[in-house]
This record gives structure tokens, sequence and C-alpha cells, in this order.
């Protein structure tokens, strides 16, 4: 789904990120740590085409993600479900348009997936904030909406950026048996986090590769996770 | 090309529901509306004397006609002789095309509405006219005259309608700058609509960052920003039309007593005319909040 080929990053200066080499294999399972300002949201960034990277090659579903032009990335990012680390919303819209907005931007009709969106708000549960506006929302109320704007478009990859860091012990199990499940309906899914518990709880569950960036690169982490 | 294409399409099928993905924007919205409505005034009125100075230049022109009248007084036994001289003259004038004097029934017809039908027209010392038709360049108004002085002491050179030849230039002129108005003000309107979608396209990168997050391709984000701006600029232009042509319908006809200003009304067809200003309007507005927006996308990249 995603290969990396000596990738390297700079936001201009140093490097950020440097030589990482890494496939992320069609329905795998991934965890991404490592210390704050290590560089796991620019990673994200590169995977999903906000970033390109500064050298070496990045493909995204097969393709040199050199060769995408915007309508290409645009068109890439309905296959990935993305959750930002500060869930950017349209604050003027609802709630539940925003879980819809994928659907909008695809060309799709939202009355068609009313269904699939009203499981999805029950799931992360949000059913009776639907109609609120996003900053009216708690942190974790934003996270799970993120996910569920996600996911709405049922994407073949998942990437999410501390979609836990605000919400309860209980909420976190839940979001990641929803993840977990969708995992093993095929979906690759990559998850930023800092969480150790949480990652321990996936393992229980799931074949989760844990890799850990620190100093620019990118490394298996080790077995104690 | 195909952008654009695409914009339009996205522009003309979008559901309302998926304008609202970009916030309302309060009252700069009437800042459009309000100023493409003037320039649909302006511009109906620009075009209300664009069509009336074509009008004037180009009946002034036919009635001119290139003739003029040469009178002869003379005694009544030197009227045949000063007749022939002076036709002898305008036969070897340049620029004059024919030359030929009246007979007696057409001055007598000429004269019925003062004298009634009986005038005894041989009686009288009624002076001889000679109508004159000029070429295409025109005969040398000085010379001639001269000439005649010398030639034919009874003559006088009639021009009644030459004094008209700069004003017929000038309703041209006039014309040609009404349409250069009609362009200016087109050309401001875009600029406009280019400043206010570049504000309004600069107060929303947050929004664009959203949409591109979710894979919104540039047609959709532009389509959402041209839409918007090219609905208000097209509902403002239909009401400063409507406005123009009830001004101008305010105007005295054309049949009224008057000058210049009787004939500002539009006149048959081209009635049609104003009504072509708001969808013109609209498609400027369209065509710069889409070269402002694909610009701002291709920079936030
Ligand atoms: N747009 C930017 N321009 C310049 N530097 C940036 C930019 N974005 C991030 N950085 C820098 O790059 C480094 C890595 O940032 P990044 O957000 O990838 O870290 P992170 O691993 O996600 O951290 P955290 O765990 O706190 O979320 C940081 O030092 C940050 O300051
Ligand atoms: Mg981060």
């Amino acid at each position: 789904m995603i290969e990396l080929e000596n990738v390297a990053y700079s936001y201009g200066g140093e490097a950020l990120l440097t030589d990482m080499s890494l496939s992320l294999p069609a329905g795998s399972f991934h965890f991404l740590t490592g210390p704050s300002g290590a560089g796991k949201t620019t990673f994200l960034k590169l995977c999903y085409g906000a970033l390109r990277p500064t050298s070496g090659a990045l493909r995204l579903f097969g393709e040199d993600l050199a060769a995408f032009d915007r309508d290409a990335v645009a068109l890439a990012r309905r296959r990935i479900g993305v959750v930002h680390q500060d869930c950017q919303f349209l604050d003027h819209l609802p709630v539940i348009e925003n879980i819809a907005l994928p659907l909008s931007v695809s060309g799709l009709a939202a009355q068609d997936q009313e269904d699939n969106l009203q499981e999805l708000l029950n799931w992360v549960g949000l059913t009776g904030r639907a109609n609120a506006l996003p900053p009216e929302l708690s942190g974790g109320e934003r996270q799970r909406a993120a996910l569920a704007r996600a996911l709405i478009l049922s994407p073949d990859i998942i990437l999410a950026d501390e979609p836990t860091g605000n919400v309860d012990w209980e909420m976190s199990q839940r979001l990641l048996r929803l993840l977990v499940e969708l995992n093993k309906m095929g979906k690759t899914v990559m998850i930023a986090t800092h969480d150790l518990a949480l990652i321990r709880a996936a393992k229980a569950q799931v074949q989760a590769r844990v890799l850990r960036i620190s100093d620019g690169s990118i490394q298996a982490a080790g077995a104690d996770l | 090309m195909k952008a654009w294409l695409d914009m339009m399409r996205a522009v003309l099928t979008r559901d309302a529901g998926a304008d609202r993905v970009v916030p309302p924007a309060g009252f700069t919205v009437w800042l459009t509306v309000f100023t493409s409505g003037a320039m649909a005034f302006l511009t109906v009125f620009a075009l209300a004397l664009s069509l009336a100075s074509g009008r004037l230049a180009e009946s002034w022109d036919n009635e001119l006609a290139r003739s003029a009248t040469l009178r002869i007084s003379a005694p009544a036994g030197q009227m045949a002789e000063q007749t022939a001289a002076a036709l002898k003259v305008l036969e070897q004038t340049p620029g004059v095309a024919s030359a030929r004097a009246l007979s007696d029934a057409e001055q007598q017809a000429l004269l019925e509405p003062w004298f009634g039908p009986d005038l005894p027209i041989d009686s009288l010392p009624v002076p001889q006219l000679i109508e004159v038709i000029e070429t295409e360049d025109g005969y040398d108004s000085e010379g001639l005259r001269l000439r005649l002085q010398a030639e034919v002491p009874g003559a006088v050179l009639d021009e009644h309608t030459r004094w008209r030849r700069p004003l017929i230039a000038a309703a041209a002129k006039l014309r040609a700058l009404g349409w250069v108005s009609i362009l200016l003000i087109g050309a401001a309107t875009g600029a406009m609509v280019t400043l206010a979608a570049n504000a309004a396209l600069a107060a929303n990168s947050r929004v664009i960052a959203v949409l591109r997050l979710v894979g919104a391709t540039d047609s959709y984000i532009a389509s959402a920003f041209v839409r918007r701006f090219t609905l208000r600029t097209l509902i403002g232009a239909a009401g400063g039309t409507l406005l123009g042509l009830i001004a101008v319908l305010l105007m005295p006809g054309a049949g009224d007593a008057g000058a210049f200003l009787t004939g500002l009304r539009f006149q048959g067809l081209h009635w049609i005319f104003p009504f072509f200003v708001p969808p013109l309007a609209a498609l400027v507005a369209f065509l710069a909040t889409g070269y402002a927006a694909r610009r701002v996308l291709e920079r936030l990249d």
C-alpha cells in the first residue's frame, strides 16, 4: 500500500527524517511511536501526500508519489482516512456535516449514506452530538468525530495521529476495537501514539508491528512493546 | 481548458448543501452585490449613450446627403445667362458630382407651403435654384465661392448642412467613447471581483486545508468560491440593469421635441442589449474568480 525507499525530509533547515525505507503491506497494522518532535506527524503527512519527500521515493498504492499532481493526490486521499492530530473541522458546520464532508467532496450524496453515517456516529458515541458545532465539542469528542470522518468513505488505509490522546481508557479501548475490526476487514492501519498501554492492548487482539522514530530514522521497536 | 470545463460543470451541477463548505461572509457579500449593481447601472447608460450617438451620427449623415444649393438672384433678363454660367463653373469644379437647375414646377412645389398652389412664379422675381451634389471627397468650398463671385455675380452658395459635419464626427467619437467605457466597466468589474475573491480565499485558508485533507480537488474548492461570486455578481448586475432600464425609460422619447437627449432611450431591437449585461457580468465574475482561485490554490499547495 505504502512503500518508502530512502526517503528523507526536512522543513527547510536540518534534515528531520533521513534515509527511511519501509513497506506497509495491505492489511497490516502498525503503531508509530517516538519522542515528541521526532517526526511522527511529519511521517504520516508524507504517507498521505500532504508533504513530498525531499529525496528518495514514496509509492502510494503502487504508484510513485512524484508523478501525482494535485488532483491525483486528492483522489488518493479519498482512499486514505486521516485523523489529524489537531482534528481539523469546518467550524461553521455541525458535526454530522463535517463527518459527511468526504462524501460531498467525492460527489456522493450524503442521503444515500444516511445509515452508514448513523452507524458510524453510534460507534464513536456521538449520536447525541450530531448537530453540535465542532468548537462546542470536548477534545475527546473532536477526536472521535475526526475518526468517524476518516472512516466514512471506507478507505483502504487509515492513518491516525494520536486518535486516543484525549479520551478515557474505556473510550480508547472502544476506538481501538473499531480499528482492529476494520483491520480484520482488510484495511491497512497505522496509529501514531505515545500510549504504550494502548499498544499492549492492541497486541493482544491483532498482529501489530511497532515502529519507532528517533534521531531521524525509523526502526522496529523492541520486543518489550 | 479542461480545468475550466471541470469547474464550469462543478459550478452548474453542485447541490446546494455543498456550497456551505465555505462559511458565510456577512456584509462583504453586499459589497460585491452593490458594486456589480452599480457597474451594471453604468453599463446600461453607456450602452444607451453609445447607441443614441450612433443613431444621431447616422441620421445626420443621411440628411446631409452631400448636397448644397446655389441660389441665383438676377434681373429677369440675365437669369438664363447667369444660370448657364453657374452650371458651367460647377461642371468644371472638382468634387462636384452633378449640378442641375430646378424646373419652375419644382420651385413652385418648394414654395407652395408658403404661398399656396396658385403662385404665378414666372412673373415674380424668384431666384433660380441649382441643386449641387458633391462627390465622396467634397469640393473646395472657398475656391468655389471665389470663382462664383467673379463669374456669376448673382450667385449665393448655400451649404445648409455642411456645418453639421464636425458634429457628426463628434457623435461618432461619443459612440466609440461609450463602447470604451463599457469595456472599462467590464474590466473594473473583473478587478473588483478578483480582489474580493482573493480576500475570501485568503480568509478561508483553513477551510481549504480541511477540504484538501478529506480529498477535495482544486475544481471542487474553486467552484465553491466561484459559484458564490458568480451568483452575487449576477444578482447585483440584474438589479443594477433593472434600475438602469427604469432610469433610461424616464428619459423623454425620441418623438418629443428637443435636442440630443431625446434619443437616449433604446429603440426597437436595441432593447435586447441591456439584457445581456447581467449574464456577461456573471461571466466576467466566473472567469475572474476562477483565475484567482486557481492561483491561490496553486500557492497554498
Ligand atoms: N511546518 C513546519 N515547519 C517547520 N518545522 C516543522 C513544521 N512542522 C513540524 N515541524 C518541526 O518538525 C519536528 C517534527 O514535528 P512532528 O509534528 O512531525 O513531530 P511529532 O513526532 O508528531 O511530535 P508530537 O509527538 O509532539 O506530535 C518538530 O521539531 C517540529 O517543530
Ligand atoms: Mg505529532
